[in-house]
């Protein structure tokens, strides 16, 4: 009876829109919920994970291995993934993802911005 | 109220059998937006994950990193620096850090070689490694396997695998080779008592600028690098990938923008020719302007839900594996990581208004001109 009754009202175009839109929409809604499971899930590992940084001191991401420069990108030479010249084209891929210092002199005159206190 | 809805499902009713009149040109429309909808979300939620785990596992990086530099290359610590900024007011730990790279001209890879800092619970004795998860993958290594590395002397040294590293933090370690510090010197020849770097925990994190300062004066071939530095160098990084795949994609966005520009407000000569019935046999203008919002809407919101639903699902379910290659480059290693989801409401909402929006009003404008035209003119084509 109930299916029979189902089967009449999404007979309507506009029910079986509505039906459909709120499908997807609960399925978009469920992402949430998912995410919040998965951050619980994977939090442990997150943790473990900044818990190993801490003690060997690492400092990189482990994203671009393809040279030394990419590979630890906050320890490399001053404009190293842009050898040439600031914004020069780089050689690998990844040069196209990593932007060249916004001033280039910035990093290195740390002493001379820097206050000596006492 | 009940009216009301009755004549909205109506209207409904006829926008849907008014798409399926032109199904192919609407599926169409349809799955371009969608895909639109995904790739943009898909690049959002990507950098958006990967900028907090960058911030969160980086967190505990070294407060402050000092490099020699020799003619503008990163050079080793002499033996009598750690003592010099030991002696510092504010430090609290001094630490010499030895790392390298190794390159293994069989899988053509580098690998970050380390020695840990002896003593803890990662440390591993002399002849013995631990490698990260892609090491191990790629070279077929598990624990007690024997692996055999050509040192800088050009001697072939065998070390066992103590252990392999988590799984979990293959994003920080998936080419990580850590040995002892005896086996690190004597492997790439390093000279007794030199280091790569030097690591210094400060007292109070507030004067780490004033610190900085202090190591430049007192060792002035010095490049000091604060751990903000390096938080901001992720977090630009990000910033900037996100942003250069937002451009490469800005090029199918216009392109999708003109097409839905087009369907939406050119009105083709049927569509015309629809609406001049429909005001004929007595449809005002409001509702024919309602059944376009409805049709807007259905759109809009079915490629928004779809695509969101598919860019979650292919980010945090399927490990983003649309875009491995982008970020792989030309790397031999590559870290198999799962991100933590982390949505952002007013990114979401940024979404939302940036791809929803434009489509449901786009619309009712050209709609509307149609609507309050004479039905006589506009099935007569002289709009």
């Amino acid at each position: 009876m109930t299916a029979v009754r189902l089967g009449s009202r999404l007979a309507r175009r506009s029910h079986r829109a509505l039906a459909f839109l709120t499908a997807i929409a609960g399925l978009f809604l469920l992402t949430f919920a998912d995410a919040a499971w998965l951050r619980n899930c994977r939090a442990p590992g997150a943790r473990a994970q900044a818990e190993l940084a801490k003690r060997l001191g690492l400092t990189d991401l482990c994203l671009f291995t393809e040279a030394r420069y990419t590979r630890h990108l906050s320890q490399a030479d001053w404009h190293s993934a842009f050898q040439d010249h600031p914004g020069a084209l780089e050689h690998f891929p990844s040069g196209s993802l990593v932007p060249p210092p916004a001033i280039p002199l910035h990093h290195a005159n740390l002493d001379r911005k820097t206050k000596i206190s006492d | 109220m009940r009216i009301w809805i009755e004549k909205q499902k109506y209207l409904i009713d006829f926008t849907i059998s008014s798409l399926a009149r032109r199904k192919v040109k609407n599926v169409g429309l349809l799955c371009l937006y969608t895909l639109i909808v995904f790739l943009l979300a898909s690049v959002m939620l990507f950098t958006q994950a990967l900028r907090r785990e960058a911030a969160a596992s980086l967190a505990g990086a070294p407060d402050v990193i000092v490099q020699r530099m020799v003619a503008g290359r990163h050079d080793l610590i002499p033996p009598d620096y750690i003592g010099k900024l030991g002696g510092l007011r504010g430090v609290r730990k001094t630490e010499g850090r030895l790392w390298g790279y190794y390159y293994d001209p069989f899988l053509r890879a580098n690998y970050t070689v380390m020695a840990p800092p002896s003593g803890g619970e990662d440390g591993v004795s002399t002849g013995q490694v631990a490698v990260g998860q892609e090491v191990a993958r790629r070279i077929g290594l598990t624990r007690n396997a024997k692996i055999a590395l050509t040192a800088y002397s050009g001697e072939t040294v065998w070390f066992t695998v103590a252990k392999l590293l988590t799984r979990e933090s293959e994003l920080l370690t998936a080419d990580l080779v850590l040995m002892s510090e005896e086996d690190f010197r004597s492997f790439f020849g390093y000279p007794a008592g030199q280091y790569t770097d030097i690591a210094l925990t400060v007292t109070n994190p507030q004067e780490v600028h004033n610190l900085a300062g202090k190591i430049a004066n007192r060792l002035p071939d010095s490049r000091v690098i604060l751990r903000e530095e390096i938080l901001r160098t992720y977090e630009s990084i990000f910033n900037w990938r996100e942003g250069v795949v937002l451009m490469l994609l800005s090029g199918a966005v216009i392109a999708f923008a003109i097409f839905a520009l087009e369907k939406a407000s050119g009105l083709s000569s049927d569509e015309k020719r629809e609406i001049g019935i429909l005001k004929a046999i007595g449809w005002e203008t409001g509702d024919v302007i309602k059944m376009k919002f409805w049709e807007g809407c259905l759109i809009s919101l079915t490629a928004f839900l779809l695509g969101y639903t598919a860019a979650y699902l292919h980010v945090f379910r399927f490990a983003a594996a649309l875009f491995e290659p982008v970020l792989k480059g030309w790397s031999t290693l590559y870290p198999d990581f799962e991100l933590v989801p982390t949505l952002d409401g007013f990114e979401l909402a940024t979404l939302f208004f940036f791809t929803v929006f434009p489509y449901a009003l786009a619309t009712i404008v050209p709609i509307w001109r149609a609507a309050v035209t004479d039905p006589d003119s506009v099935m007569r084509g002289s709009l």
